[in-house]
């Protein structure tokens, strides 16, 4: 009992992670309607920009974010300025196929860059730290920290999206861009803020990421299906829905993983692929934006 | 030397890709003064407004807005120089409440007599419904919120495209009395409309357009009816 417990548990805390893949994801979808394909690739980007100051700084990689947040956040504004506004328009597949192709030159420069060894930030004893809670159930400090920031982040975000007037620009510039433009809103500054947003959620999810397991410049496009999975379970444009997805998600890996260490992904696919067909909307779908 | 006009258009072209929208449209327009655009449909009344609001940019000089060209600036920055669009079937924004659809409105902060609460003031059944979601207003009341979204910006010249459109007579009369009471406070305004009744009587200059080009223009009281027609319809 305790151990399915313990499954469950690890899993609800990884699920923590796949929704801040999959915020970052909603988010961008929500604002522009842009799939961005490189999302996974971005995330690894983020780790080996974490394992770099790490390297220079000597800082440990949760403080590292102090650098790595801001990093990424410039890097979203411009490749939105610089590249993926020029792609945007009343056509969905030419910023489909930017994208694509972004993820190609991430993968093959970090690559070139970093090589294809495998590496992995280590957190100083937080990566193995754990409390206690009952006999045969004991939960990663890092984990924990990892899905309260989600939580956090998911918050913040959904104050940010009803509460602010960034996130009211944001919603109107999503509902009908071209009124916007007349509301006194420069729609390139607010795609180039949106994506900035984005990345740096995945600056935090590239992070956590590289402290809980090694990667490498292939790692990519696994996290991206995760994050869509996650995106999908919830219902798209709903927040709080990412977390909810990213949770089942985890659960259902973790639940797979238990029965057969094969199943583990697999486990994931079929939930989401049964989530399509009996509720194409997401949990959360349609409910509330 | 004499004050310019608040709004000039000169020699107007306008294209959607290879279509030719307007040809040549030359239209003035004086500070608290109201232009009334008429024409049949696809006459290119929208595509003036349009264009005027920067949705469509024009030759550098072909608009000019007290005294300065304009013609090849974007929508979001004529909008700070004192011109605001109700734009043609209201496009409210869904997920943005009542309130919100007006704060945005507001949003560049440009000073003047329009603020929340006299927009309230001014049309009392929005501040009732300010929580609600734009979409669950009646049509009428969608206009009034299309309107003060406008006049949030403090415009010196509101452009209103169709502002009657599907709504029923006795709301439409409502909505130009309101019209009224903003352009008497001195705000200019240029008025695109097919029931040419409302029009003309809010209207001090008439300008009907057809098929992109200026086909009649006058003072409100001097055109007669025949000229509208005979514009109106190229007989």
């Amino acid at each position: 009992m305790t151990a399915w417990l313990n499954t469950i548990a690890q899993g609800v805390l990884v699920g923590g992670l796949y929704a801040m893949f999959a915020a970052g994801l909603s988010l961008i979808f929500g604002v522009m309607k842009l799939v961005n394909i490189a999302h996974g690739d971005l995330i690894v980007l983020a780790a080996y920009v974490a394992l770099m100051v790490t390297d220079a700084l000597g800082l440990n990689p949760i403080l590292s974010l102090i650098v790595v947040v801001p990093v990424m956040a410039t890097v979203g504004y411009l490749l939105q300025r610089g590249l993926l506004n020029r792609a945007l328009g009343e056509d969905i597949l030419p910023p489909l196929l930017v994208t694509f192709g972004l993820s190609v030159i991430l993968q093959n420069g970090l690559l070139q860059l970093f090589s294809a060894d495998s590496r992995r930030l280590q957190a100083g004893g937080l990566d193995v730290a754990s409390v206690k809670l009952a006999e045969g159930l004991s939960l990663g400090v890092l984990p924990l920290l990892q899905f309260a920031l989600a939580v956090l982040v998911i918050a913040g975000l959904h104050w940010l999206f009803y509460h602010t007037r960034l996130g009211r620009a944001f919603r109107a510039v999503s509902d009908d861009p071209r009124v916007a433009q007349l509301m006194g809103l420069d729609n390139r500054h607010v795609f180039g803020l949106a994506m900035a947003l984005s990345l740096a959620i995945v600056a935090v999810a590239g992070v956590f990421l590289a402290v809980r397991t090694n990667f490498d410049p292939a790692t990519g496009p696994a996290r991206l299906i995760f994050g869509f999975e996650a995106v999908i379970i919830g219902g798209l444009s709903s927040l709080w829905g990412t977390l909810v997805g990213g949770i089942l998600l985890g659960v259902v890996q973790a639940i797979g993983a238990e029965i057969d260490p094969g199943w583990q992904v697999l486990a994931g696919h079929v939930a989401f692929l049964a989530v399509l067909a009996i509720r194409p909307q997401g949990l959360l779908g349609g409910a509330r934006r | 030397m004499p004050e310019p006009p608040l709004l000039g258009v000169a020699a107007l072209d306008a294209h959607y890709g290879d279509f030719q929208a307007l040809f040549g449209v030359s239209l003035t327009l004086s500070r608290g003064e109201v232009a009334a655009v008429i024409g049949a449909n696809g006459a290119g009344k929208s595509t003036l407004l349009n264009a005027i609001a920067g949705l469509i940019r024009s030759r550098h000089d072909a608009i000019l807005f007290e005294g300065e060209p304009i013609g090849d600036l974007p929508a979001n920055r004529i909008v700070g120089r004192g011109i605001a669009l109700v734009p043609e079937g209201r496009r409210l924004f869904p997920s943005l409440n009542v309130e919100e659809n007006l704060l945005i409105g507001g949003q560049i902060g440009r000073p003047g007599r329009w603020n929340l609460g006299r927009i309230y003031e001014l049309f009392p059944v929005l501040a009732e419904r300010r929580r609600q979601a734009s979409t669950s207003l009646s049509g009428g009341q969608q206009q009034m919120v299309a309107i003060g979204r406008a006049l949030m910006s403090n415009p010196a010249l509101l452009l209103c495209d169709e502002i009657s459109l599907g709504l029923a007579p006795i709301i439409v009369r409502d909505i130009y009395a309101t019209l009224r009471q903003i352009v008497g406070a001195g705000t200019a305004a240029v008025v695109v409309e097919q029931d040419i009744g409302q029009a003309l009587a809010i209207a001090d200059r008439v300008y009907c357009l057809q098929e992109g080009r200026v086909a009649l223009e006058g003072r409100a009281g001097e055109v007669t009816r025949a000229d509208i027609s005979a514009a109106y319809f190229g007989v």
